[in-house]
């Protein structure tokens, strides 16, 4: 009966995990391969080459050769990796997607980390009057869904003349989302309040006990907002669809869905290949952030 | 006032001063223009000209706007309960004792992650009628004529229903993180009284993550009612016969492409109620269901 139970469990969960893989597998596999291999009719997985052998020798096949009687066929295993190159050469403004996108992740991470941080401060480790309920209203904000505020937003945007830039991305960053600064506020409730009265009583002003005593102390709380924050931005789609307007300010998210609108249905290899090369970043910082991140959604979604 | 209570007082409201201005700016003033708005003819070039409740008027016989609240509500009943029953089943699975777990968990985890621009992309060659590896599956298994999912009015939802259940992975993280939490002492007393697998997760599991699950049907809620980016890059406008035109895509086509403004915003005070209406009715529905252990 045991048995029967873990083989039933390592079945569900290794056919269950090939399914949640194959996505993501088939994204890389068409992106380094030929057109033609990639609408082949059935599918390879691997993208191959093929090579005629006739009598000793041994050269590629051409495009469409009928190969004759004496001579056979073979495919042998091998990755377009220059389509990763042409796909970038293909998206024109690859550069400048990258670097916007990395110019705003770097903005607004550093804005959310700072002003929540600060928030959060000054809704936990300070007494003053009206503070839980000024704290009210900022967890009622959280309520509030992005489409009511979306249109007056732009228009505020639009009247100091910055849409069309990226300004609008990054400015909002460095006003403490609710979100992050409640986030922060258990967090930092957590560090003892003698601490600060000890350093109060040595004549530390409020802002150096912030900076020199609470912030080192919360440091993994301060990475999981960061670390979201740095995702929100790399992901984001709504927002630079809503106010950039020349193709050289697009992100690198904005960037792939007009490459595919232009090209759309027809360049699988280089939409696959692009797309690689935006997913491939947020992977690789999964695995190295695995921990944080997973405590941080644990965190979310239990205290929330 | 004492002026020890004063000093605080402004030291205090000089940290929060970031999240102030933030909410001046981005949530107080917007919505009150909103508000304002969603009584006007508004196109961002002249002047808002108040029109009463004309916006709302319209709502009611815009057969484009039922359209895509129907759509909405299509994809949020379907894509909320499969994710849910989803989601919790790969947790309970995680939470055996299995080897791997995190290697497990990281593989359901990570689609969750990717980029919503990378994930349309995938899955627009996924589920393309001709070449798309998903057809291709169906008809090696014998369904000789396997839908033309994003060609077809009849499969566009069910496409991206599909496609939402590929990023549940957040969701179990959460499962997950609640699961490991139950203390072991329940399930040991629940073995004495001789309670089956069933039962135990039944009488002691469920009621001990209620708090999580309830947490999750409202994320859900809130999420699937302003789904937008995957529906607007793989469908444009909405589909084939606006089959996929859901209510923040048509919003979003109201305020921007049509540059009815007052429109967009009367739809989204709509949106609000009907959200907070169902987060009202879930609350509701599972106030005794939901258990909190500590309170």
């Amino acid at each position: 009966m045991r048995t029967l139970k873990k083989v039933i469990v390592y079945a569900l969960l290794l056919s269950g995990s090939a399914v949640f893989l194959v996505p993501l597998l088939w994204m890389v596999s068409t992106g380094l391969k030929p057109l033609d291999q990639t609408m082949s009719m059935p599918p390879t997985w691997l993208p191959y080459r093929e090579y005629v052998q006739d009598g000793g020798q041994l050269r590629e096949r051409k495009a469409g050769e009928v190969v004759t009687a004496t001579a056979t066929v073979v495919r042998k295993v091998s990755f377009r990796w220059e389509n990763i190159g042409l796909a970038i050469t293909a998206m024109k403004y690859f550069p400048r997607y990258l670097f916007n996108t990395l110019f705003l992740c770097l903005l607004t991470v550093t804005g959310t980390v700072l002003s929540s941080a600060l928030a959060a401060y000054g809704f936990s480790r300070i007494e003053w009057r009206g503070r839980n309920r000024l704290f009210v209203v900022a967890l009622a904000t959280m309520m509030v869904p992005f489409p009511v505020v979306m249109v007056p937003v732009y228009c505020l945007f639009r009247s100091v003349g910055w849409i069309g830039t990226l300004k609008p991305l990054w400015v909002g960053s460095f006003c403490a989302g609710a979100f992050n600064v409640f986030l922060l506020r258990q967090f930092f409730m957590t560090i003892p309040k003698d601490l600060s009265e000890a350093a109060r009583i040595d004549g530390c002003g409020e802002f150096r006990i912030f900076w020199q005593i609470v912030l080192p102390l919360c440091r993994p709380a301060l990475m999981v907002v960061g670390l979201f924050q740095f995702m929100a931005t790399w992901n984001d789609f709504l927002g630079p669809l809503i106010y950039l307007t020349e193709q050289k300010d697009y992100t690198l998210a904005l960037g792939l869905q007009f490459f595919q609108s232009q090209h759309g249905g027809t360049e699988w290899h280089y939409l696959m290949a692009a797309s690689t090369l935006i997913a491939l970043p947020v992977i690789i910082l999964f695995f190295f952030t695995q921990k944080t991140f997973i405590e941080g959604i644990s965190m979310t979604g239990i205290k929330g | 006032m004492t002026r020890g209570e004063r000093h605080s007082l402004w030291i205090g409201l000089l940290f929060v001063s970031p999240w102030i201005v933030g909410f001046l700016a981005f949530t107080l003033y917007p919505v009150i223009a909103s508000t304002a708005y969603s009584f006007c003819d508004y196109d961002v070039l002249s002047k808002p000209v108040w029109i009463g409740t004309l916006n709302y008027r319209e709502m009611l016989t815009d057969s484009v706007f039922w359209q895509s609240l129907r759509n909405t509500l299509y994809f949020a009943a379907f894509s909320i309960p499969l994710g849910l029953v989803m989601s919790l089943s790969v947790a309970v699975l995680l939470n055996q004792s299995v080897r791997g777990r995190s290697v497990f968990r990281a593989i359901f985890f990570l689609p969750s992650l990717i980029p919503v621009v990378a994930s349309s992309m995938i899955w627009l060659w996924i589920l393309n009628g001709n070449f798309g590896l998903l057809n291709h599956a169906l008809k090696s298994i014998g369904i000789a004529h396997p839908p033309q999912w994003l060609a077809d009015p009849a499969w566009t939802k069910p496409s991206l229903i599909l496609m939402s259940l590929w990023g549940v992975g957040h969701a179990m993280v959460i499962y997950l993180a609640a699961l490991q939490d139950v203390p072991r002492s329940l399930y040991e007393s629940a073995d004495l009284d001789g309670a089956g697998a069933w039962s135990r997760f039944r009488h002691v599991t469920l009621p001990m993550i209620s708090p999580v699950i309830y947490f999750n049907l409202i994320m859900g809620i809130i999420g699937s009612l302003q789904v937008f980016s995957q529906a607007f890059i793989m469908l444009g406008g909405g589909g084939p016969q606006r089959s996929a035109l859901f209510y923040a895509v048509y919003l979003y086509l109201n305020a921007f492409e049509y540059r009815q403004m007052g429109y967009a915003c009367a739809m989204a005070w709509v949106l609000f109620i009907i959200i907070l209406f169902l987060t009202w009715v879930a609350t509701r529905s599972t106030r005794k269901l939901v258990y909190y252990a500590a309170e």
